[in-house]
Formats: C-alpha cells, structure tokens, sequence
C-alpha cells in the first residue's frame, strides 16, 4: 500500500536484540519459576463457591485446616464474595490400611465434603463448580498438551514446505516457536494459571501467528516473482509494506473480539483472552521481524523461488488460465 | 458494457469464477451461481432458526419397569396429581416412550417433578420423573430435522465423569475364574489331574495329566473354553495341556467388557432422572459420562461405579470335597456353600425393591430370564430340603499411594466384600421368581436398581469429575452472549466505517458466516461450550481476515486498473493467499479436536466449522453481493 513506507527490514537488529531479551527473560523464567500450572494439569480438586457475604480469604483457609483439609489455597474469584478452593490430591499412606477409605470418598469425594463443610459454617453458600482430576488423567493431558504443540509446528513446518521453500519454512516455525516462548513465558513471569483453555488459546495463537506469516510470505514469494530488479531487502521491504495495512486492520478486528471476551467473558475465559491477546500481538509482530528476517538470513534469492512453468499464467499477470 | 477495452485476456471462461458473465460483464456470476449461493445461505437460516426458540423448563416421565407403559392413563393421572396440588401445567406430550410435562418456570418445575415422582412410586419404583426441557421449534423445523444446539455442562450445569475401566484386574479374574471352572469341569467329569500346581500363571493356564489318554479326554472335555489357544506340551515328564489367551483375544474381551460396562451404566443413569444422559467411550478404557442438569452429583457417583451381585448357590454338605466349599460367616456360625453358583445376578431379568407385607422389611423381587430361570428349576427340583444361600458381592474402588522409582504414584485397585445374606431351606422347585430378604433399605434400592441395570464387567473407577452448578452455567451463558454481542458489534462498525459499501457487504457475509457457523453446529448436534462460543467469537474475527485481504488487494490494484478490473484482480489474487492461510489453520483445528479433551475440543469444532464457513461467505457471499452492487454499474471510481 503506498500510504506505508518502512523500511522494516533496517530495524531487524534492533528487533532481532528485542525478541532475544524477550525470549531469554521467557526461558529463564520458565526454567527457574515454571507455570503455575491448573488443576487440569496438576490433578486434585478445586471448588469454587458464592458466599451469602464477604469473607476473608484467610479466615477460610484457617477454617478448612481446622476441618482437617490441609495444604489448601483459598481465593477470591471474579468477585469478592466468590471463593475458590484448591486442594492438593490427598495422599494415602502406603500400608496404611486402617486409613484407605473408598476411593469416592478419599479423591473424588473432596470437593463435595469441602462444600458440605463450608455450606455448614457458612450459611447460604452455593456451589458454582467443583472439579476433581486424578493426577494421571493430570499427567496424560500435560503430555498430550506437548504432543500437540509439537505436532502442530511439524505438520506446519512440512506444508510451508510444499508450499513455500525451506527459508520460509524455517522461518514460520522460528516465528511460531517465539510466539509460543513469549506468551508461555508472559503465564510464567505473571503468575497466571495454566489450565486446558489457555493451552487451547496457545494452538489457536499459533494458528492465528501462521495465518499472518502466510499473507505476508506469499506476497514475498510474489514481488520476487514478479519485481526484476532491487535486493532482497528491498523486495521484502515492500512486501512488508504493501501487506502492512490488511495485517493492522486483521489484528485490530480480532483484538476487538478478544477484548470483548477479556471483559464480558467472565474469570472462566480470562486466561484463554489473555493468552490470545498477547499471542496475536506478538504474533504479528514476529511475521514481520522473525519469519521475514530469517530470510533474509538465509540468503533468500529470487532464484529460489523461480516458478515452474504452468504456475506461470496466474502469478505473472493475475489473469486466470 | 463496463468493462475495459484493453482488457480481453480477463475475460477467458474460467471453471467457476466469471465464466458464463452475462453480456462479458467482468463482475457478475452467472445466474445459477448466485441461486446457490442464496441457497446455501437460506439453508443455513432455516438450520439456524431452531436455536432462536428458547425451550420451556418440563418435567419428563419414563418407565423403568418392563411391565409399566406409560399411556393416556398415566397422563391423566399425572393431570390429577398435578391438579390437586395446584401445580399449573403448560401443556402435556406423549413422545414414543416418555411423557412430557411442560411448566412455566424453574421453580414449577421441581416442585411438579417432585410432586409426580411422590405421586407416581408410590406403589414401587416404576417411573423416573426427570428435568428436561421441552423444545419449542416448530413442528415445520423440526420435520425437516432442524435443532438447536445443546448447551454444555457448563452452560448448563450438571456434572461429568470420567471413569477408567480397571482392565488388568478384569483379565486376571476371568483367568483364574476360567482356571476355577476348568477344574470343576474335569472334576466332575472324573478325569485326573496332577494336582498341587499353581495352575495360573500370566495369561496362561497350564494343567498336567498322569498320560496322553486323560489328557486327550480333558482336552475334549475342556472344549467349550473357546476363548484360549490350546497346546500339547510335555512339563516335568507330564503331558499337560496349555491354555494361552492371546492379545488380540484380550482386545475383543476388553472391548466386550466396555460395552457391556457401558449397557450397564446407560441403564443406571437412566433412573437418576437426567433427561438427556451421554455415556460413551472414550480411548482403549475409558468412559465418559455426563449428566446435564442433574440435581445431586454424590448420588450419581455412588451409582456409577458401585459394583454389586448376586450368587445363588447351595448349601454345602458333608461330604463335599474341600476344594469345592467356601465358608462364610452367617448368624454368627460359618456356613459352608458350594463353590459353584446356580445362577447369578447376571440372569436377572427384573428386580424391584419393595417391602415384605408381613414383617415390612424391605426385600428385593426378583425375576429371572429364562436361562435363569431354567438353571433354578433343575437344580432345585433334585435339592429339596437342602439349604441355597444368597451371596451378596459387592466391589469397593480403593486408592493408595504406592512408591514407584521414587515418585508416589496412586495406584486404583479394587476390594471385594462378600457376604451371605440369606440361608433358606428349599421348599419346593423354584421358578423364576423370588424374594430377597435381609437387607437394609439403601442396600435393597441400590440392589434392584443395580441387578436390573446389569452387572458391571470390569471394575471402574473415578479419574475425572466436574460439577457445575446452574447459577455458574447462567453465568456463562450470560457471559458468552454479551461477549459474542460485544465483539460482534466491533467488529461490524469497524468494518463499516473503515470500508463502507465494501464494509456493508463484509457485514453481510460476517452475519451469514455466523449463521451458516450455528447451522452447521446445530445440524452436527455439536454442544455448545463456553470454550465453543469463544472459538465462535475468535471466528467472527478472523474471518473478517478473507475480506480484508480482498480489500486491500482491490485498492493497490486500483492503482493500476480501472475499479472493474481492480475488483475483479483483487479477489482472484487474493484467493491463493486465502487458501494458504486458511488450510494451515485448519491444520492446527484438526490437531486440537485429535488430541484434545472436553473444553478444548468445544473450541476446535467451532474453530475448524467457522474456517470452512468463512472461506465460503468471505470468498463467495462477498463477491456475490459485490457484484450485485457494483457489477452491473460503469464506474469511474470506487470507494474502499
């Protein structure tokens, strides 16, 4: 679009120290502080309960230990007078057979006597949710959590591939790979939790980073098709520019719609809009300085990109065969 | 007519795009194009609609007692019993097997539920009165197989099970129960066998004779015992036989386990008055189970996977060999029974739990199908004046945390406990009919309801429980509207304001992408979540993309071509790139609805419907109406 003149690609060393800065704060802190991962992951029982009035958080936490729920957290959620309680899976002994209960009760059990507990000592209090997951059901979906990110970089890394060459293949999947890092560090350093949504939102976030890395690498692969003359750099300068309306325009409806779920979607959603927030962010972000500059680090040429012949007619004038 | 003059090589008859234009207008589509096109969008308007009727609250009535049809004698009482405990009914509906009691609010719905189900058992457990809703579609709608979608369990409330299928346990104990019957087998057939050997070990049975001849007859003998592969081998100087199960034998078990496990648990959750209960498998041993809507969670879970039956056996005598006896404590003495089981709970055709006129003990009738039935009365016309006794056997999930490599692992394994609660002298040949006495009133309501739900065959237990309860799924619901209302009206006045008449006809589509989104949906029978109606926000933004790249496209080519041609440039170049950056989407949804699991499954559906959805309407229902408003016009110049 002629209305934008940037010369995108004269600031990519400054933007490349950006996302190393970025990423290195990102994997430090998930090496050293981790995620605060969910009950989805971690297995155990959570309750989330509407108090008839305010309580302190505290004097809660105090009460269930006396109960005899230990290692508890107790939580303001959304409003004051909504409380979530986290329990820990309670462990059993080994040997200990006077105290193995049935299973129902000793597990699954918990949240409901914790309510019962709670509805006792505080009169008109309503259950909203209450949730247990046993801590192989938590193993399995972390695992195929990671299975799925994994496998969805590979499948995208094979078809830019087929559809493009190795240069934007690898740098989709550097790009992809940032996005990941960075909101995945944005949960570490924050404290968020990381439950299933967010790890929903993290696939929709690559699936969305892909999508801008595509419109901006297929106009790429169309200038050198199709501008004789000018250095890559040039080429892909234009690229960015010409392209750079239709991404500002993309990222902004689709903002919009996430803001809405960020403030009427309610503490459920929270994660899941926070996550694809700043995913499409950093996201557009990367398809202009991680995957563009990639190629231009490996020395994308036009000869790479020279078209076979019966693609010829279509990319040449834009007429249909 | 509007197109240019030195712009022929556009005009060459392509497949779908502009081939056929009328008077070689660049812009239009053919006539039966956009017929289709209009098609397609009013059948996804009629798809739709259903969801635009809201659902009455109502009171569904079904029998649980073969015996018991519900029939207009039923709905009249149902009309009584309403009627004198001025209760208004809305309407009332005979469906195939059930009967439907529409209301007008929430709270005259539990009250009629609890009125009905008071009303109805008050002879015994026949009916279960569940909350359901009734649907308000019209009956055009609904003949031409429109619904609207359901909600989840958490717009909805309710609760959801997961159950892992104890698989291990399961083989073992039909090994060593076949190992225990092959042994009677031979016993009784008076053929020999060396005995004193662990006869099981693994997935094999291995049993030694003294020479070939017995174990050529034991062989034959044993040949009912289909599910094993059987060897000759030589053990020790022994011929003995070996009886193998194979993994793909263990697979078809398993899967047999499932399904009868599955059989048994619809017909549980049948009777604890949830409309629309789902049982379904999940994975190699798994079993989901939701129950929407449902009222008390704890009484679910202790149906679910309670595993409770019956064995009927004789009384031991005298002279029984020790090997076939087990001994029980009864009445404070040990009784002797027989090993074998005449019948079990697993022939039990109906059980009902009622109360003994005489001494008012709750008891539990019995009736046995007719295998059943046949067994007891050959058996019991050879035993007269001999004792049978009633073993009850009920397993008990357990837990306990065992040290594996360092890291506690909980381990799931089950505990039996076993015990007579009858001992009674056989008058005379039974039939098949019966009475169970000697049990308290839980356990005889949990026996009837387990007995004629059918025994679990393989243990279970809970690895996963969700509750929601109705005000967090009203909280939702609200919220997922306000922000499906929110985002889309953003983004509607964005687009209008940014590309005006452009805009309007990418409103257009947008409305006709998410119509087209809840058809689909509907018609799929998919369950709207709350994760669903954020995939349905988040494709209500992206698929503004396809249009915004076709804009953008047609103003660059406005540089160099005239606004027919341009318009024309900008959606066939812009096609590729749509295609591109919507297949790998479409990947990534895939992905998600693969591995995925409850809510993120919700998202993935409506992720990867929403992106075939919007390829259409972005692509198609733009152009269409793009050329409806600029087509046929000679334009000097365009806004966009």
């Amino acid at each position: 679009m002629s209305q934008f003149n940037i010369d995108f690609m004269g600031g990519r060393r400054w933007a490349g120290l950006l996302s190393g800065v970025l990423l290195l704060a990102a994997v430090t802190s998930l090496l050293y502080q981790g995620l605060d991962l969910g009950l989805d992951f971690t297995g155990g029982s959570l309750v989330e309960v509407e108090l008839a009035e305010e309580v302190n958080p505290e004097t809660v936490r105090g009460f269930l230990q006396a109960e005899g729920f230990v290692n508890g957290t107790v939580q303001t959620f959304g409003s004051s007078t909504a409380l979530l309680i986290e329990m820990p899976p309670q462990r059993l002994d080994q040997g200990d057979a006077e105290n193995l209960v049935d299973l129902a009760e000793a597990q699954a059990g918990l949240g409901e006597r914790v309510f019962r507990a709670m509805a006792s000592e505080y009169p008109g209090t309503v259950l909203r949710q209450s949730n247990y997951v046993g801590p192989a059901v938590g193993d399995e979906l972390a695992e195929d959590g990671g299975l799925a990110l994994l496998t969805a970089l590979i499948v995208v890394m094979f078809y830019i591939l087929f559809r493009f060459t190795k240069q934007f293949s690898v740098g989709a999947v550097a790009a992809l790979a940032h996005d990941v890092l960075i909101v995945l560090g944005c949960f570490s350093i924050f404290r968020w939790t990381f439950d299933l949504t967010v790890l929903a939102a993290l696939l929709a976030v690559i699936g969305y980073s892909l999508n801008d890395t595509i419109v901006v690498s297929d106009r790429i692969r169309e200038n050198f098709r199709k501008i004789r003359k000018g250095q890559s750099v040039d080429v892909i300068n234009v690229s960015l520019n010409q392209t750079l309306g239709r991404t500002l325009v993309t990222s902004l409806t689709t903002l919009f719609v996430l803001l809405a779920l960020l403030f009427a979607g309610g503490e459920v959603i929270r994660g899941f809009a926070s996550a694809l927030s700043i995913g499409i962010v950093v996201g557009t972000y990367s398809s202009i300085y991680v995957a563009a500059s990639i190629l231009l680090t490996m020395n994308i040429s036009r000869e790479d990109l020279l078209v076979p012949e019966k693609e010829q007619s279509e990319n040449e004038d834009g007429s249909y065969p | 007519m509007a197109h240019d003059g030195n712009d022929t090589h556009g005009l060459r008859p392509s497949p779908l795009l502009g081939s056929g234009s009328p008077r070689g207008r660049l812009n239009s589509f053919p006539l039966w194009q956009n017929v289709l096109i209009l098609l397609v969008v009013c059948i996804g308007i009629i798809y739709a609609a259903p969801n635009l009727y809201q659902p009455d609250p109502a009171v569904q009535i079904r029998s649980i007692n073969s015996e018991v049809v519900i029939s207009a004698r039923t709905e009249q009482r149902v009309a009584d019993l309403l009627a004198n405990s001025q209760v208004e009914a809305l309407g009332m509906e005979m469906l195939k097997d059930s009967l439907l009691v529409r209301v007008a609010d929430d709270q005259t719905q539990l009250r009629a539920q609890a009125i009905i189900a008071k009303g109805l058992n008050e002879a015994g457990v026949d009916y279960v009165v569940a909350l359901a809703q009734a649907s308000n579609t019209p009956a055009w709608l609904r003949d031409v197989g429109g619904k609207s979608m359901s909600l989840g369990l958490d717009l909805f409330g309710g609760a959801h099970f997961l159950l892992q299928v104890n698989m291990r346990e399961y083989i073992q104990n039909l090994i060593a129960n076949s190992a225990e019957g092959m042994r009677d087998k031979l016993i009784d057939e008076r053929i020999r066998f060396v005995p004193g050997r662990e006869w099981v070990s693994g997935q094999t049975i291995t049993i030694a004779f003294r020479d070939d001849e017995t174990r050529a007859s034991a062989r034959v003998a044993l040949e009912a015992y289909q599910d094993f592969i059987v060897q000759e081998r030589e053990l020790a100087g022994n011929p003995t036989l070996r009886f193998t199960l194979t993994d793909e034998k263990i697979l078809a078990l398993e899967d047999r386990a499932i399904s009868q496990n599955l059989t048994s648990l619809r017909n549980r959750v049948n009777e604890l008055g949830v409309s629309e209960p789902q049982v379904q498998r999940l994975g190699r041993s798994r079993i989901v189970v939701d129950l929407p809507g449902i009222q008390d969670s704890a009484r679910a879970k202790e149906i679910l996977n309670k595993f409770a039956n019956l064995e009927f056996r004789l009384e031991a005598l005298p002279n029984a060999r020790r090997s076939q006896i087990e001994t029980y404590p009864y009445q404070g003495r040990d009784q002797g029974i027989m090993r074998r089981n005449i019948v079990t709970g697993n022939n039990v055709q109906d059980a009902q739990q009622n109360f003994d006129p005489e001494t008012n003990q709750p008891q539990v009738s019995i009736e046995l199908d007719n295998e059943g039935g046949r067994k007891m009365h050959s058996v019991t016309k050879d035993n007269v004046g001999r004792s049978m006794a009633i073993l009850f056997i009920e397993q008990k999930p357990r837990v306990r945390t065992v040290d594996k490599e360092g890291e506690a692992v909980e381990e799931f394994y089950t505990v039996e406990d076993r015990r007579l609660i009858s001992v009674a002298t056989i008058q005379s040949a039974l039939g098949f009919n019966f009475r169970i006495t000697g049990l308290n009133l839980r356990e005889a309501q949990d026996l009837a309801l387990l007995l004629r739900a059918g025994a679990l065959a393989a243990p279970m237990y809970i690895v996963e429980e969700r509750t929601v309860g109705a005000q967090l799924g009203e909280d939702n619901i609200r919220r997922g509207w306000q922000s499906v209302v929110l985002g889309f009206s953003l983004v509607l006045v964005f687009m209008l304001f940014y590309y005006r008449g452009f805009g309007l006809a990418a409103n257009l589509a947008l409305t006709a992408n998410l119509t087209l989104l809840v058809a689909i949906m509907s018609v799929l029978g998919a369950t709207l979540t709350l994760p669903g109606i954020a995939g349905i926000v988040l494709t209500v933004g992206m698929a503004v993309d396809a249009n915004v790249l076709i804009f953008s496209r047609i103003r660059e080519e406005l540089k160099n071509h005239p606004p027919q041609r341009a318009i024309q440039a900008g959606f066939d170049r812009a096609l590729l790139t749509i295609t591109d950056a919507n297949v790998t989407t479409f990947f990534v949804a895939i992905i998600l609805l693969s591995i995925g699991s409850g809510p993120v499954r919700g998202f993935a559906v409506t992720l990867a419907v929403g992106i075939v959805t919007s390829m259409f309407t972005a692509i198609l229902v733009t152009r269409a109406l793009v050329n409806l408003f600029y087509g046929s016009r000679k334009l000097e110049t365009i806004k966009i």
